[in-house]
């Protein structure tokens, strides 16, 4: 192919690298291939038949799956890129998305890093330095003092510099050790004293640092947009404010409550950063907020966010086709006068992790997977299907789910709606907490700040409630229909079609078929009878309550919808019966009823009880305590684990001997296997 | 859809079109009504006389049981067949009333047609809650019929044993003769022989000769800790030897398992023994060959609580069996044979359950003609390959001077002999009187149907209480007159009354039922679902070819 060099000193992008992986690399593949534009992707072990390197034009595979060897090798990216002969690199959010030296590498190479100039990315990523820039550039900064000079009277006039309240921190500090907050000058030597002493006591050395304290602070963010011709344009701004484990999971544009004066001001401020750093390409620059809606700069990101979508939908943009079309050279699409903001937009993030255990990362097969129809309205930014695997090798986000309407309050309806068609059976996820936290009261009323979570615990984390007996008598209904499907099945392959016998009427002469059925919630068992009806329905009685119930199940590929009358009331939910839980998704919420697994089976299953000591997850073990022949009680530790960058304790299911440890220190162990055999004392038998 | 399309094929062809039987009754009639509140009665009665049963040897006996860890028998048959499937139980009034006030609800022993990983099973279940499982006359008597079934249609046969052995007190009613409890080992020997499975599962004690249950099988589990197996228990042993052991040393599924090898499975609970068996009849390759043609089954046109109504409690009310047959078969589609010839007996062709089924009914006293009728449809049958159905309401051949002198012995004896030697499966639901030799030529429970039920307005006897009465009643007037006396009214009353009074008790479908006379007595609701089953299940027998005897000419 002939290649034209490009007559106005700009560069024609007609092949795209992505170098990154799940819903950033499809996000960007979308856009390319809209364009028209070629899409190379690269792929590690882990992800051989993931979904991104089923999107690409080209995929090229770059090592093993930790990051370290392939997404974040630098050189090994630079080979595709050449093999591939791409024109630019795109490398979404994370990896080498804000790594200076990377994006030096391929304008030394001669290929376009998209994204800003390398000096922008290692400006603001120094945060002293990126703090003086924008102060001179006249954007508002935390005010602080990080000097030598420790005397108390330096120290007060600081704080007095700075203005109450102000936070007193150790410059050694963490985890909230050695820190105080004085709402007023008369308090401060009484709290700086004491958080010296605290830091003193923790960290043998008592220098402190003060800043402004900013009380339920909000997490106020400015797109911006600048070009190689010196223009740069904001796009409103996002609140990012809810957070947990200091990382986002709903975003919403524009902030809620925010006023056009302050939103103009953000922006304003936001491009003089901008500017301030000549920024190229697709910027993000962080606000704290107070209640008052003061603002300060916290740091600006080099590169396109994972939330940007809410942007795109409140503005009709699409953000990637800027970021290459700015890339190539080319101006940015619009004038700070033509982009207008419409609407309102939510993101909600969806993640494998357990947010009843702390939010722990969590990995594993997605086993079964169904989502909400994506429209002009409503968009699912995912990098895997079903069948995949989240990998614990990666961020274990699942997928982004965005949506968009006229006002706040109807995009926040839309979002629970879908949330609630988002249905994921095999790992643990946060749609659930999701649907809790955007349809908690302070939230829809804007209400959010980086404290939520913590602040609203209780709400957000209500004891657990007992299935409802309707959500039972429907996953008694789903298994019995299944059932009933197995049967037929079985039924139409075999010579004799129309035997009574192949029904499942559990017809009995002059006798009801009343059958015991145990489910389980949680850990409890629900003893329930079922009687089976001429007519097809049941009678299910739980405990002294009766219902009368029918229905039916509609299944659409390995999707089962059923429709259930319990007392008359239609209930329509979809129901996934997988291993030993049914999973039940209906517009109240999901619910996961057990089935308990027959004594027989708990030694060989894949769940296998086996003494229950297993692993949570696929990870590396770190410490094993117990040897073969060790007489262990109940939540003993047994091992540490080391998974997914936590440590986890796998401790005794029950009193017994150990009879093996199948694990060495140092050995690998996939999710579920079991760690060692375990046996009752009395059970030596059998 | 396959059905549907199987249905729009066959309507396709105009010729093909069959005729439909049955009318809509008169459901205001004072007649229907009365019949229907009648028979409504009955099965109410007859349900809840059943519930009774099903609870087995009462709250205490239940508790005790459960107590162990044991599941009930009929838990056991429930998780044992396939989930949701049909099971048809037998004769659910065997014992009753049968014993005085000792009660055997349903023999101590429930036997019955269920799907064990989609084949077709006899399953044979103790009660231990009806006293400790132990074997009556009628629990033997039950055990055998039973096998008996299992031999007829070749079904493999699952032994869940929970039986404390023969009733001691009743020793001599059980144990000597040839069908008493050492026919049960005979069956299994033979049925072995005949390749028909016989699988045991030890679910409690197996004393005595019953140890020879899991002995005799092909393949037994046992429940750990709960199942034990011995030809002398613990009391017995100390008796005769003086050594003292436990009952899980002596025969316990550790060592059963371990040394003795008398059973090949070790269970850790019911569950898992239950689970254990399906996973045998799985590996029993056994494949059901159905030799006759199938088609799509479909529902008949009338609902079948109609027969409340047609047929009623009042045997001397005549009804068309045609409106029976209405109601049980596919589609209310019958293909009547000989209609213009001898119409006192209906023959034809039918299918239930896609499965074809020849019919012969009763529609009154039978005649020659309807005798050589019913011969002649037998040998179709036979001929054919197609099950029989009798629906018998029968008073009898007919009699009188003109009829002997016609040969109606002869013809008679024509259909008793086509009857006796049809190989064909044959079943006989009796719908109404069965009398005399019309009881015979309508494949009574003495001409070995596979399988023979009752509805609960039946009646079985030699002839009608009131015709007994007056022939005894003649019979003493003829003495008197001979004596010079005269029988007075009130003598002759009562003489007649007991013997009507015990007509009438003994020709009852439970005192037929609790002898075992019947497989059990049926609401005449569910007639088509029990002659599917039975069909489905009489159909894993290979087809054994026909040879009739001399028929008299």
């Amino acid at each position: 192919v002939r290649k034209y060099s490009s007559a106005k000193g700009q560069r024609n992008i007609e092949k795209v690298l992505v170098a990154n992986r799940g819903e950033i690399a499809c996000r960007v593949m979308r856009t390319a291939r809209k364009m028209g534009v070629k899409s190379v992707a690269v792929y590690s072990d882990a992800d051989r038949n993931s979904m991104h390197v089923a999107m690409a034009d080209e995929a090229y595979f770059i090592g093993p799956a930790p990051s370290q060897q392939s997404y974040l090798s630098m050189e090994k990216i630079m080979q595709v890129a050449k093999k591939s002969a791409a024109h630019a690199i795109h490398p979404g959010y994370g990896f080498l998305s804000e790594n200076t030296e990377f994006a030096e590498l391929c304008n030394k190479e001669g290929i376009i890093f998209i994204g800003p100039p390398s000096s922008a990315i290692r400006d603001m990523g120094i945060k002293s330095t990126s703090k003086a820039i924008m102060s001179a550039a006249g954007v508002p900064v935390v005010e602080g003092y990080h000097g030598e000079d420790q005397s108390d009277n330096c120290l007060k006039e600081q704080a007095r510099r700075i203005g109450y309240p102000v936070m007193i921190k150790a410059v050694r500090g963490g985890g909230g050790k050695g820190m105080r907050i004085a709402l007023s000058e008369k308090e401060f030597k009484e709290q700086l004293e004491s958080a010296r002493r605290e830091a003193k006591k923790s960290f043998n050395d008592d220098a402190m640092l003060i800043e402004k304290f900013v009380d339920n602070p909000r997490h106020v963010e400015v797109q911006v947009f600048g070009d190689q011709h010196g223009n740069a344009v904001y796009l409103f701004e996002r609140d990012c404010s809810v957070q947990r484990r200091h990382q986002k999971i709903i975003e919403e544009a524009p902030g809620p409550g925010i006023k056009p004066e302050i939103r103009r001001k953000l922006g304003e401020a936001a491009v003089r950063a901008a500017k301030a750093v000549n920024y190229v390409g697709a910027g993000t620059v962080e606000f704290i907020m107070d209640s008052e809606h003061n603002f300060y700069f916290m740091e600006m990101n080099t590169r396109l966010q994972v939330e940007h979508p809410v942007t795109e939908m409140i503005t009709g943009t699409d953000l990637v086709e800027w970021q290459l079309k700015v890339a190539s050279g080319e101006k940015i699409p619009l004038t700070q006068e033509e982009i207008s903001l419409n609407g309102h937009a939510f993101e909600a993030r969806i993640y494998a992790e357990d947010p009843n255990n702390n939010f722990m990362p969590g990995a594993g097969p997605l086993l079964h997977l169904s989502t909400p129809p994506s429209d002009s309205c409503t968009r699912i930014e995912t990098g895997v299907r079903q069948g995949d695997e989240v990998s614990i090798y990666y961020d274990p986000m699942i997928a982004k789910l965005v949506v968009w309407a006229e006002d706040r309050q109807a995009a926040l309806r839309k979002l629970r709606y879908c949330l609630r068609q988002y249905n994921i059976v095999g790992l643990s996820t946060n749609v659930d907490f999701l649907l809790d936290l955007s349809g908690h009261p302070e939230f829809e009323a804007g209400n959010v700040h980086t404290n939520f979570i913590p602040q609203h615990y209780d709400e957000l984390f209500p004891p657990k409630e007992a299935i409802s007996e309707v959500a039972l008598c429907q996953a008694a209904l789903g298994l019995i229909l299944r059932e009933k499907i197995v049967t037929d099945t079985f039924r139409m392959q075999s010579g004799d079609k129309f035997s009574p016998f192949a029904s499942s009427s559990g017809r009995r002469i002059n006798i009801p078929y009343v059958r015991n059925l145990t489910l389980l919630d949680g850990e409890n068992k629900v003893n329930m009878t079922v009687t089976y009806n001429h007519d097809g329905s049941y009678d299910m009685q739980i405990q002294n309550k009766s219902f009368h119930v029918s229905g039916d199940l509609s299944s659409d590929g390995d999707l089962d919808c059923i429709r259930c009358s319990v007392n008359g009331v239609v209930h329509k939910s979809k129901v996934v019966i997988l291993g030993d839980a049914i999973h039940l998704f209906s517009p109240e919420g999901s619910e996961q009823i057990g089935l308990p697994v027959p004594k027989y089976l708990s030694g060989v299953g894949s769940v296998g009880d086996q003494g229950g000591a297993v692993a949570p997850m696929t990870g590396t073990i770190e410490k094993v305590f117990v040897k073969a022949g060790d007489k262990v009680q109940v939540g003993d530790p047994l091992m540490v684990m080391l998974a997914m960058k936590m440590e986890h304790t796998i401790r005794a299911p029950k009193a017994g001997i150990i009879k093996k440890v199948h694990y060495q220190e140092g050995s690998q162990a996939n999710r579920h296997a079991p760690l060692v055999e375990l046996v009752e004392e009395d059970s030596e038998s059998e | 859809c396959p059905r549907a399309a199987a249905a729009a094929l066959r309507r396709a062809y105009h010729g093909d079109k069959v005729a439909t039987v049955g009318s809509q009754p008169d459901v205001a009639s004072p007649v229907y009504q009365e019949n229907y509140e009648r028979m409504k009665a009955l099965v109410t009665e007859l349900q809840q006389q059943s519930e009774k049963i099903r609870f087995g040897g009462g709250e205490k006996a239940r508790k005790l049981h459960t107590s162990r860890g044991k599941l009930l028998p009929r838990e056991r048959i429930d998780r044992l067949i396939d989930p949701g499937s049909p099971f048809l139980e037998f004769s659910q009034f065997a014992g009753y009333q049968l014993y005085g006030d000792e009660e055997v609800p349903a023999g101590g022993i429930i036997t019955g047609i269920g799907r064990v990983s989609g084949v077709e099973c006899l399953i044979i279940a103790n009660d231990a809650t009806v006293k400790g499982g132990t074997y009556y006359p009628i629990t033997v008597k039950k055990h055998l019929r039973a096998q008996e079934i299992a031999m007829q249609n070749h079904l493999p046969c699952l032994y869940l044993v929970d039986s404390g052995g023969a009733n001691l007190p009743r020793q001599a009613e059980v144990f000597p003769d040839r069908d008493h409890f050492g026919r049960i080992f005979y069956n299994q020997a033979r049925m072995s022989s005949q390749r028909i499975p016989q699988i045991a599962v030890v679910m409690g004690s197996c004393t005595a000769g019953g140890a020879y249950v899991p002995a005799m099988a092909d393949e037994s589990i046992i429940v750990g800790k709960q199942g034990t197996i011995f030809l002398g228990g613990p009391p017995l042993v100390k008796a005769a030897t003086g050594e003292e052991v436990s009952a899980e040393d002596l025969g316990g599924a550790d060592l059963h398992c371990r040394k003795s090898g008398v059973t090949d499975h070790y269970a850790l609970d019911d569950n898992h023994a239950l689970h254990l068996a399906r996973k045998v009849v799985r590996s029993l390759n056994y494949q059901k060959k159905v030799d006759v043609t199938i088609e799509p089954s479909e529902e008949p046109l009338f609902p079948p609580d109609e027969l409340y109504g047609i047929v009623g409690e009042q045997l001397k009310r005549n009804f068309d069996v045609r409106e029976v047959i209405a109601r049980l078969v596919d589609g209310s589609k019958f293909d009547e044979f000989k209609a213009l010839y001898g119409d006192t007996l209906i023959t034809g062709f039918a299918r239930i359950f896609g499965y074809p089924v020849g019919i012969i009914g009763n529609n009154g006293v039978l005649f020659s003609e309807s005798a050589k009728k019913g011969t002649h449809f037998i040998q179709l049958c036979c001929q054919r390959n197609i099950p029989i159905v009798f629906l018998q309401n029968i008073t009898g051949f007919m009699v009188g001077k003109d009829y002997e002198a016609g040969g109606i012995a002869k013809d008679g004896a024509k259909m008793v002999t086509a009857v006796a030697c049809a190989n064909v499966p044959k079943i006989t639901v009796l719908i109404g009187g069965s009398y005399g030799a019309g009881n015979y030529g309508m494949c009574g429970r003495a001409y070995s149907p596979r399988f023979l039920f009752m509805w609960p307005n039946a009646r079985i006897s030699v002839m009608g209480g009131e015709q007994a009465a007056m022939v005894l009643a003649t019979i003493a007037k003829d003495r008197k007159a001979r004596e010079g006396k005269q029988l007075t009214e009130e003598e002759e009353k009562t003489l007649k009354e007991p013997i009507i009074r015990r007509f009438e008790e003994e020709g009852s479908p439970y005192y037929s039922s609790a002898r075992l006379w019947d497989d059990g007595i049926i609401d005449p609701a569910d007639t088509r679902l029990v002659l599917g089953l039975s069909l489905s299940a009489a159909l894993n027998a290979p087809t054994q070819k026909t040879e009739f005897g001399v028929f008299r000419m």
